[in-house]
């Protein structure tokens, strides 16, 4: 597999992970009433702020073939959770998982409350008021950050270099191939990465605006 | 407990200041609940509605028990079957009108949703505005298309939070025509919130004042209105003067006394028990004061004093005038044209009528 769709297929099961994690979690922390919520709210925020490369050290040290996750998986699959892909995208949900949680978590949390209580008092449920009212009246802000969380997978560098190494084919994303190139002075192919790489992260960045304009705009 | 349809309520619960403790029975009738605001009005409907856990007490309509604190019995609000309508139409935006009234028959098969969907949004003149979406109508048709949406479910009890307060005169009329029809045929207890004091008198004939989260009065708006039990709710209820004042004579033969204000003016008011020597609270709205710039002749009111104009002030609508009478100062509301055809300015001397059944007295 070339490095650059081991990328885009790393960020396409990392954002769908988080999906299924993120909008749980962001559920919870849009309405709960706990009063640590600061506290959940700020480890999510944790991976924004720590450099990947402490990130990567510590998810090394737990998914490693000594780390009681790591050896966990070993017993139930017979290799190792780091240097695989499946370790990637271990590091890579916890890494992008501010990226999805935060815009899930406003978007959820910005739907008017009136509406919720609208549909409570006309006899739905609380699955049936998240299907039918909050989900599509949150869906602009889960698609942005489905789509952010996609894009910083994408870019994603010293994580996987922490966890991943560098094994082509099975573990060497697109980014860390451009740094190979480079230290291999092969800057044409590393030129010709980069490019798509931005091309792609472009694209999306201009798809998440977009939404969000579409959404304002449909509200007047 | 109760009987089938009605509503009893007997809850305390903890709001920011004070606590709310009340305890009142809704048959198949309109109960205007009136106080201001701040006072728990809202948090009454909130605690029926199931937005609310109360502290203490217990909930039952028609039997059916939605709170006790004692069992720990809580019916969260998307089985309580009660309807729930504030100030804001609260429509799904994303829903058109149609689809808006037909969220709450989710259980039904479509073709009978359909047909009440139908004969709701008929009932309520919106059948057009079916396919459009909320965004795209007036606030007097959304808030329309929101009371549809609530009735459709046919709620065993209705509960509204100043529904219309957004809404101007003519648009308020026709809706409220409609809801009062949909009381009648449905005969489902009802409970309808309000500060408005024009509201409070003419939507029903049961009226609950409720003060600082308790019910002060409860009865017949014009008599709990007419009789206020304190200077808020006097204020409340549209008297705009009290009075401190002295009894100086009871006239039994004639159903009247005499007061005298700071010995200065005398008023001949509707008889009352107490004794000469008593102070009484006058209360009297300012819209029930006349204002003659000579001194009126061949009238039956008993009551007509001199004074001067001091301050005039245009307000929306009408134009407010403090007149000096002794010492004592009143309130008079008069029209924009009176005011210019009298000549009122501040300084005029002016006779102001009071008819002496208009006088209230503040209880107590």
């Amino acid at each position: 597999m070339t490095p650059l769709l081991l990328s885009l297929k790393l960020a396409l099961v990392t954002s769908l992970v988080l999906l299924a994690l993120g909008l749980p979690l962001a559920w919870w922390l849009a309405f709960t009433r706990f009063r640590l919520r600061f506290l959940a709210e700020a480890i999510v925020a944790l991976p924004i702020v720590l450099p990947p490369t402490v990130l990567g050290f510590y998810l090394l040290v737990v998914l490693g073939s000594q780390g009681w996750l790591g050896q966990a998986w070993q017993r139930m699959t017979g290799h190792t959770l780091a240097f695989s892909f499946e370790g990637l995208v271990v590091g890579s949900v916890i890494y992008s998982l501010p990226f999805a949680v935060q815009p899930f978590t406003a978007a959820l949390g910005g739907v008017d409350r009136r509406l919720l209580e609208a549909s409570a008092s006309l006899g739905a449920g609380a699955w049936r008021t998240f299907l039918r009212v909050t989900l599509p009246l949150a869906l602009p802000g889960i698609l942005t950050g489905v789509a952010l969380s996609f894009a910083h997978t994408l870019g994603e560098f010293g994580v996987v270099l922490m966890l991943g190494g560098n094994i082509p084919g099975k573990t060497q994303t697109a980014s860390i191939a451009i740094f190979d190139n480079v230290q291999m002075l092969d800057y044409a192919t590393a030129g010709r990465q980069s490019l798509t790489l931005m091309a792609i992260s472009f694209a999306l960045l201009v798809l998440i605006y977009g939404l969000d304009r579409g959404r304002s705009w449909r509200l007047r | 407990m109760s009987a089938p349809g009605i509503l009893s309520f007997d809850v305390e619960l903890a709001l920011g200041g004070f606590s709310l403790r009340c305890a009142f029975h809704v048959e198949r009738e309109v109960v205007v609940l009136f106080g201001a605001s701040g006072a728990g009005k809202t948090s009454i409907l909130e605690s029926i509605a199931g937005f609310r856990r109360p502290e203490r007490g217990r909930i039952e309509i028609g039997g059916r028990v939605l709170f006790d604190a004692a069992s720990g019995a809580f019916v969260p609000v998307h089985l309580r079957r009660v309807g729930y309508l504030s100030q804001q139409p609260a429509l799904f935006p994303h829903m058109t009108v149609g689809e808006n009234i037909a969220y709450g028959l989710h259980d039904m098969a479509s073709a009978e949703r359909e047909v009440r969907v139908r004969a709701m949004m008929e009932r309520f003149h919106i059948a057009a505005l079916s396919g459009r979406k909320p965004g795209a109508i007036s606030g007097g048709e959304q808030q329309r298309a929101a009371l549809a949406r609530a009735m459709v479910c046919e709620p065993e009890a209705l509960l509204l939070d100043e529904p219309l307060s957004a809404l101007d005169q003519r648009l308020k009329s026709v809706l409220l025509e409609l809801l009062f029809d949909w009381q009648l045929e449905r005969q489902v207890p009802m409970l309808y919130v309000t500060h408005d004091q024009q509201e409070a008198y003419s939507l029903a004939r049961r009226l609950l004042v409720v003060e600082c989260g308790q019910i002060t009065a409860d009865g017949d708006p014009r008599q709990v209105l007419d009789a206020p039990a304190s200077r808020e709710q006097a204020a409340r209820a549209g008297f705009e003067n009290l009075i401190e004042a002295e009894i100086e004579e009871r006239h039994t033969e004639l159903g009247t006394m005499t007061c005298h204000l700071r010995h200065d003016l005398r008023l001949e008011t509707p008889l009352v028990e107490k004794r000469p020597g008593d102070v009484v609270t006058l209360a009297l709205r300012a819209g029930d004061i006349l204002v003659a710039i000579e001194r009126p002749s061949g009238l039956s009111a008993r009551n007509i004093v001199p004074g001067v104009v001091e301050t005039v002030e245009d307000r929306a609508g009408m134009v407010e005038l403090t007149v000096l009478c002794g010492s004592t100062t009143l309130k008079v509301h008069v029209t924009r044209g009176a005011r210019q055809s009298l000549a009122i300015e501040a300084g005029r001397a002016v006779w102001l009528v009071i008819k002496t059944q208009s006088i209230r007295y503040l209880r107590g």
